[in-house]
């Protein structure tokens, strides 16, 4: 191959005329650098679905927990037995359905006008068989449903991860004797240790929360020891451990932060089986039972008058589906953006 | 292989006795007596019944009985219906709701099998975000809820089905249905996820470059390949169809075991739960072993030596 001539001036080797100063730097990145977890948040934001149930997740939080100084319980166990049973009504809204009226014997008649009620009372969601709001009902019943959950899943995240770090750290006979522990329990069906305790404590929000803690806790301490045993061997660790940390520092500051995405997965598929969970006890009537409220027990009651109020079943499932599609689809986001490689 | 399933054996026996354990201690704390109309029965009378029913023993002893109990299938009497033993209940009502769970499994797997591999063959169209969105939402909407809707609109309203009871096969549908939603979702999510890894293959290149038609590929190559692993979710099925059959059950008013569960447990009737409780304990432990013996036939790069992890 015939190279190419070429002829040099003494003024080609002249340096460049200076524009500005991040020319220069040929190895500079463009991109400002981003940690692991702005790197998750930046994908995260690309998932529509997920900001969508985000948003949802926190308006339902902020409503719902927002809510206690403006219903509370006592307020809602007062019975207006003059309001029972009235449907939706709307002011200034005249769609069938939502101005007061409703079907009856195939024919839509006023229920307010009907009843003699003022003019001035309207329900957004109508009332239910004693004339509370199913409105506040609704909102009082999402704020417990969310506390169970919430504190059902911490709880069973705290118990999972020292489970799963102390089995994957020690490793081991101990590691072993901890795994056997964890196949026991995990081979007999959530249902039955949330039966038994249902049982043993009197029926209400402590056991529940208690139950869905001690039954859920086992996937979550099978995951994270297996991401300790892999951690384990890392040479940070060793390097920690040559320079004499101690265990519980090392657990602390090198472990969980490595850990810390799939806490955060796990709980967020762990919140919604809670909340199922919950409805469904409260649903056969040995959860949460009237006169509290959570989104089961205004299901039950809902569930009596299908075939005559059914707005009074509509109304909560359609939150309590709601709730469950916007933790479900965070969650996939969450491990879309966690781990790009399980996408697809 | 022997050694494998002896040591699974063993510790299915181990969880089965600590839970027969656990259960009775908890019963016997439990206040109530199995008398319900107590006062009116007199101080020998009571007296009589506890030694009928070996209730005036010491606690390790009826312990000891019960265990043995047991172990010959015998769960005690019940307390609901008097002089029912347990075993007659659980024995007379088994029936149906093992049919029922058989057939939301069936009806659940097949069309999550289908569902899934559609939008992984058309993945990225339309096709794929209705298949993403069906799943989710079966997902999501708890089986009690679909249960009352397809009672009210499908029963009631349209009359296709008997609204409740148990009679001939219509009567199992819509709570087939209701139950295998969920199943029908998460097989179908799985079998997706499964299907692209396995279509991205080079195998299914090289089918595709024989000439191979689509259907066969997809039938022959992709699919048989990402079946294997749904093996593994029968159990955590099981446990879903369990925990969906106490209020599918009651919602249908099916004479089920789990209809029978949530009675028990609202009227106290301690020794009905205890043998519930056993049944489902044993049911799963039992599928559990099965599946995982079944995961090491079909797919022999699964070794059997008990510490996979």
């Amino acid at each position: 191959m015939a190279e190419e001539k070429i002829n040099l001036q003494p003024d080609s080797f002249e340096p460049l005329a200076q524009t500005n100063e991040q020319e220069l730097d040929s190895e500079k990145i463009a991109a400002p650098s981003l940690t692991f977890s702005q790197d998750a948040w930046r994908r995260l934001k690309k998932n529509k679905g997920a900001v969508i149930s985000l948003f949802i997740i926190l308006i339902m939080v902020i409503v719902s927990f927002g809510s206690t100084p403006f219903i509370t319980h006592s307020e809602l166990v007062k019975s207006n037995p003059e309001y029972a049973n009235l449907p939706a009504k709307i002011p200034g809204i005249d769609i069938n359905g939502f101005n007061g009226k409703m079907k009856v014997g195939g024919e839509w008649t006023d229920v307010y006008k009907q009843n003699g009620i003022k003019d001035n009372v309207h329900f957004v969601l109508g009332t239910d068989y004693l004339g509370h709001s199913l409105a506040q009902r609704i909102i009082y019943g999402t704020k417990i449903s969310l506390t169970v959950a919430i504190v059902a899943t911490l709880f069973d995240l705290l118990i999972g991860v020292t489970y799963g770090i102390v089995s994957g750290w020690k490793g081991g006979r101990t590691d072993n004797v901890m795994q056997r522990i964890i196949e026991i329990i995990s081979s007999i069906p959530n249902l039955i240790i949330v039966v038994l305790m249902l049982i043993v404590f009197r029926p209400g929000m402590t056991s529940i929360i208690l139950a869905l803690a001690i039954s859920e806790w086992t996937t979550m301490a099978r995951m994270i020891r297996a991401e300790t045993l892999s951690l384990k061997t890392e040479e940070y660790v060793l390097a920690s451990r040559t320079l004499g940390q101690s265990t519980g520092k090392i657990a602390w500051k090198h472990l969980v932060p490595n850990v810390s995405s799939i806490i955060i997965i796990q709980t967020m598929y762990t919140i919604p089986s809670a909340i199922f969970f919950e409805a469904f006890l409260s649903f056969i009537g040995i959860g949460i039972s009237a006169p509290q409220t959570s989104l089961g027990v205004l299901l039950n009651d809902g569930q009596k008058n299908f075939q005559f109020l059914p707005y009074q079943m509509w109304y909560p499932a359609i939150i309590l589906v709601i709730l469950m599609i916007a933790f479900n689809l965070l969650g996939d986001g969450l491990r879309d953006a966690f781990d790009p490689r399980t996408r697809r | 292989m022997k050694k494998y399933l002896l040591k699974r054996i063993l510790y299915m026996a181990l969880t089965l006795f600590l839970v027969a354990t656990i259960t009775f201690f908890l019963m016997k704390l439990m206040p109530g007596t199995p008398y319900s109309n107590q006062e009116k029965m007199t101080p020998q009378q009571i007296k009589i019944m506890n030694q009928q029913y070996g209730l005036d023993k010491p606690v390790w002893l009826q312990y000891i009985f019960y265990i043995g109990g047991m172990l010959h299938g015998d769960m005690g009497t019940s307390f609901q219906f008097s002089n029912q033993p347990v075993s007659y209940l659980i024995s007379s009502r088994i029936g149906a709701s093992a049919q029922l769970g058989v057939q939301a499994m069936i009806f659940g797997v097949f069309f999550g099998i289908i569902v899934g591999s559609v939008a992984a063959v058309y993945r990225n169209t339309w096709v794929d975000t209705t298949a993403t969105i069906v799943s989710i939402i079966g997902k999501s909407v708890p089986n009690f809820v679909l249960a009352v809707l397809l009672q009210y609109y499908i029963s009631l309203k349209l009359g296709w089905f008997p609204i409740a009871d148990w009679g001939g096969f219509e009567y199992t549908i819509l709570p087939t249905i209701a139950l295998g939603v969920g199943p029908l979702a998460e097989t179908a999510r799985f079998i997706r996820t499964g299907m692209v890894d396995v279509l991205n293959s080079d195998y299914i290149e090289l089918a595709r470059a024989k000439g191979l038609n689509k259907f066969g590929i997809i039938y022959h190559h992709a699919l048989r390949n990402s079946l294997i692993p749904l093996v593994t979710l029968i159990g955590p099925y099981t446990v879903a169809l369990m925990t969906g059959s106490m209020v599918i059950e009651n919602i249908f008013s099916i004479p089920g075991i789990g209809e029978q569960y949530v009675k028990s447990i609202q009227t106290n009737d301690y020794p009905t739960i205890m043998g519930v409780t056993m049944l489902f304990c044993f049911g799963l432990v039992l599928i559990i072993l099965f599946t995982d013996i079944i995961y090491g036939i079909i797919d022999p790069r699964i070794r059997l030596n008990g510490n996979e992890d």
